[in-house]
């Protein structure tokens, strides 16, 4: 014991001094979900962390960027525990945290006890994380779940002739918000959502879930993610199920559409919306497709961009603007710097983004269809762009207050 | 009660009757224990906030959760899962009684109401458990605690009334009186080695005191000690109930520690890492569990640094973890206790004229 304690001691001297030594960086600790259900989604979503370093470079003028990234498992504690490690041990002085609904809940509480320090939220989607009692120092350059899903519910109801759907979707906030934005729109246009069916995150058997799907609806819409989804599509083809399929923003993205085996093959011609589609023309988007290939062999990413690494490059690209904005000055508590977030607006790949006065994206939304490529791949092609969505999804502030938020329940399917 | 006196003669060898202050508290005569205990005192002036809090209090409340199960697998002999699980429940209740961002479901009690309580109510729970869990041995007993873990953490996942789902209870309160913040880095830290002093003092004392005799006693052969009028469920059950109250005590410093409870801090996972944290400290005595703590949570924290630094994939720092275990469950079958205690011995052989015993430990690090 007596050995072991000198040990720790001088290893605790070693982190202390190593902390004390002045050097004209900036430091940032990045969290990404590389352990659980999440895996994929977080791996992608530092190479697109990367991608934007690549395109945007670490320098800020002379001072220069250093990135210390953490692992979490979409699970609120884990995230908290890594944001605390990062800002304890690694003493970053600016967070790019974290990717997944709940961990954003959590780091936004967790965010107002460092007032001192600048939050910028990677690309986690739950509506409550700056609708409610936002943190001033937490800043959101990507939409939320509800906003993503803007345009979905219309395109059903007008194009598809969808009059009455059920939902399956994860247990947790992220999705809630999703289905919150879907329902709002389907059923403000007169449909009906029949049964919503929530599993717990990381459920591996969903033959119960498979069995209770209603037969006399038009679609079924998955807000799954991750492992998940794939085990989903997996049972769902082996017990046969032949349901027209709508998709949430994570179910309809590459870390799904490019998984191994056939399964994903039922997701030919589900229609989805999101905050990016794969196949758009803009060349904003095509020059971030290419520098993301351009930057990994085939091998070691997806054949295009996920919603988590065109997330990650916002993010990325919002904190290294914001810092050149104020030449890498982050006195007097990053007043200046926060100042200079909240007013940014940034050209993101996936269209302009621009931040309201709870440091909230408004954003452009895409819908999209997926097609095969002729080769086997599978891409979100779009069928319709909607600029300028807001996080009320255009309702009157007050309306939108009374609808309540996001749960398993709410909204209740009728028009606002 | 004479019969457990008998018992405690015939436990105690010879050599350890004759220093009385021995037998009670052998930490007294023991100079490596007091140089850590003055460590941990003035760790405060050697450690930063990161240290003192994600380390070492991290680790005393860990390891005071995984000497709840010491006590019940060293001393009872019943290897129970569900000791995180109670824990966990105590969080739960600060949160839930106590106050917390989420309005609608904490009761906004002060914390001196809602702690009592909390400790009450995980206590019952885990004693509940506990008379569930002893009418079965061995290998059932870990099915049945573990089962209480695992529907416990999907409950927590599911239900939203009380436990508020996946997102669980953010913003729990913390205490402040007398002028301080007891959740600022020091303070807490003090409060959470006086906690886990207590408990590692307790268990020690319980080991020796009739209760814990009989309880050793109903371990190694219950068949006799109910032949000796002893009755053997309301001893397992009274450890249980010890035990939770421990695990309860560690559950509200791990509330008050990330200020937040959800469903991931009460996982199947995190059940088991309690079990491994007991195996690898070593299940002999109170103070493995501790030292298996600080190996867990050092491995659990810089894994991912090291890997990176040594130029490898950081992605694989669940392997190094892994191996780590493995290392020392194959090396010792009783944990770094065990090699200690065999290095002790090893030493003694060679030298045991000149020191009767050496200072201390090595090599848990």
């Amino acid at each position: 014991m007596l050995k072991g304690s000198v040990g720790l001691i001088a290893l605790s001297a070693l982190f202390l001094s190593g902390a004390a030594m002045a050097q004209e960086k900036i430091k940032v600790g990045v969290t990404a979900t590389l352990e659980g259900t999440y895996t994929v989604l977080g791996e992608d979503g530092i190479r697109g962390h990367q991608t934007a370093l690549n395109v945007l470079g670490k320098k800020i003028g002379d001072k220069e960027l250093e990135f210390v990234i953490a692992s979490t498992d979409a699970t609120p504690d884990s995230a908290v525990r890594a944001v605390r490690k990062l800002i304890e041990q690694d003493k970053v002085q600016i967070l790019l945290s974290p990717l997944s609904g709940d961990e954003g809940i959590a780091v936004k509480n967790f965010a107002k006890t460092h007032p001192e320090l600048t939050f910028i939220n990677a690309a986690s989607g739950a509506q409550e994380t700056t609708y409610v009692d936002p943190a001033p120092n937490f800043f959101r350059y990507n939409m939320d779940g509800a906003q993503w899903q803007v345009g979905l519910g219309k395109y059903a109801y007008d194009e598809k002739k969808y009059r009455k759907i059920a939902t399956v979707g994860e247990d947790y906030s992220f999705i809630y918000t999703q289905v919150f934005g879907l329902v709002l729109e389907f059923c403000g246009m007169g449909g009906q959502v029949t049964n919503r069916q929530w599993v717990p995150l990381g459920t591996k058997d969903f033959a119960s879930v498979i069995a209770a799907l209603p037969d006399d609806v038009d679609a079924i819409y998955l807000g799954l993610g991750g492992a998940d989804a794939v085990n989903f599509l997996n049972q769902y083809q082996q017990a046969g199920g032949k349901a027209h399929l709508m998709g949430g923003s994570i179910m309809i993205d590459q870390t799904i559409l490019s998984s191994k085996g056939n399964a994903k093959n039922a997701l030919i011609g589900t229609i989805a919306a999101s905050g990016q589609a794969d196949t758009w023309e803009d060349p904003g988007w095509q020059k971030f497709v290419k520098a993301y290939q351009d930057a990994f062999p085939p091998n070691k990413r997806f054949p295009s961009p996920s919603l988590l690494a065109t997330n990650y490059y916002g993010s990325t690209m919002a904190l290294i603007l914001g810092l050149r904005a104020v030449n890498g000055d982050l006195s007097n508590n990053q007043s200046k710097f926060k100042e200079a977030l909240a007013k940014l607006e940034i050209d993101a790949p996936n269209g302009k983004i621009k931040l309201d006065s709870n440091r909230q994206a408004i954003g452009t939304n895409f819908v999209t269809e997926v097609v095969d490529d002729g080769k086997g791949a599978l891409f979100s092609k779009v069928v319709k762009v909607i600029p300028n969505v807001n996080q009320t999804l255009g309702y009157d502030p007050a309306v939108f207050a009374k609808i309540g938020l996001p749960s398993r329940t709410v909204p209740e399917c009728k028009k606002y | 009660m004479s019969v457990t006196h008998d018992a405690r003669v015939q436990l105690l060898p010879a050599a350890t009757a004759q220093r009385p202050a021995i037998r009670t508290w052998p930490e007294i005569d023991n100079p490596a224990a007091w140089i850590v205990a003055v460590i941990l005192l003035i760790m405060p002036l050697i450690a930063n906030g990161f240290f003192l809090i994600e380390i070492f209090a991290t680790t005393m409340i860990l390891g005071t959760i995984a000497l709840s199960l010491m006590l019940l697998a060293g001393y009872a002999g019943m290897v129970s899962l569900m000791q995180l699980t109670i824990a966990g429940f105590a969080a739960y209740m600060v949160a839930v009684f106590g106050t917390s961002d989420n309005a609608n479901i904490s009761l906004g009690w002060p914390w001196w109401l809602a702690v009592p309580m909390a400790l009450v109510l995980a206590t019952l729970f885990g004693t509940l458990g506990g008379a569930l869990a002893v009418r079965t041995e061995g290998i059932y007993t870990i099915m049945i605690t573990l089962a209480i873990g695992a529907a416990f953490y999907y409950f927590t996942n599911q239900n939203w009334a009380i436990f508020n789902g996946h997102t669980g209870i953010n913003n729990v309160a913390t205490p402040r009186f007398w002028g301080v913040n007891w959740r600022a880095d020091i303070p807490f830290y003090y409060v959470v080695l006086g906690t886990a002093a207590l408990c590692y003092f307790a268990v020690q004392y319980i080991s020796r005191a009739p209760f814990g005799l009989a309880l050793q006693g109903v371990r190694d052969n219950p068949r006799r000690m109910a032949a000796l009028g002893f009755n053997v469920n309301a001893h397992r059950i009274a450890a249980y109930a010890v035990a939770s109250f421990i695990a309860a005590l560690a559950g509200v410093l791990q509330v008050w520690n990330y200020r937040q409870i959800s469903p991931g801090s009460v996982s199947v996972g995190a059940c088991i890492d309690i079990l491994i944290i007991a195996i690898v400290g070593g299940i002999t005595r109170p103070i493995g569990p501790y030292i298996g703590a600080l190996i867990f949570v050092l491995l659990r924290t810089f894994a991912l640094d090291f890997l990176v630094e040594i130029g490898l994939d950081g992605n694989r720092f669940r392997l190094i973890i892994g191996l780590g275990f493995l290392a020392i469950v194959f090396w010792s079958s009783d944990g770094v206790i065990g090699l200690w205690q065999r290095w002790r011995n090893g030493v003694n052989e060679s030298k045991r004229p000149a020191t009767p015993r050496p200072g201390g430990g090595h090599g848990h690090g």
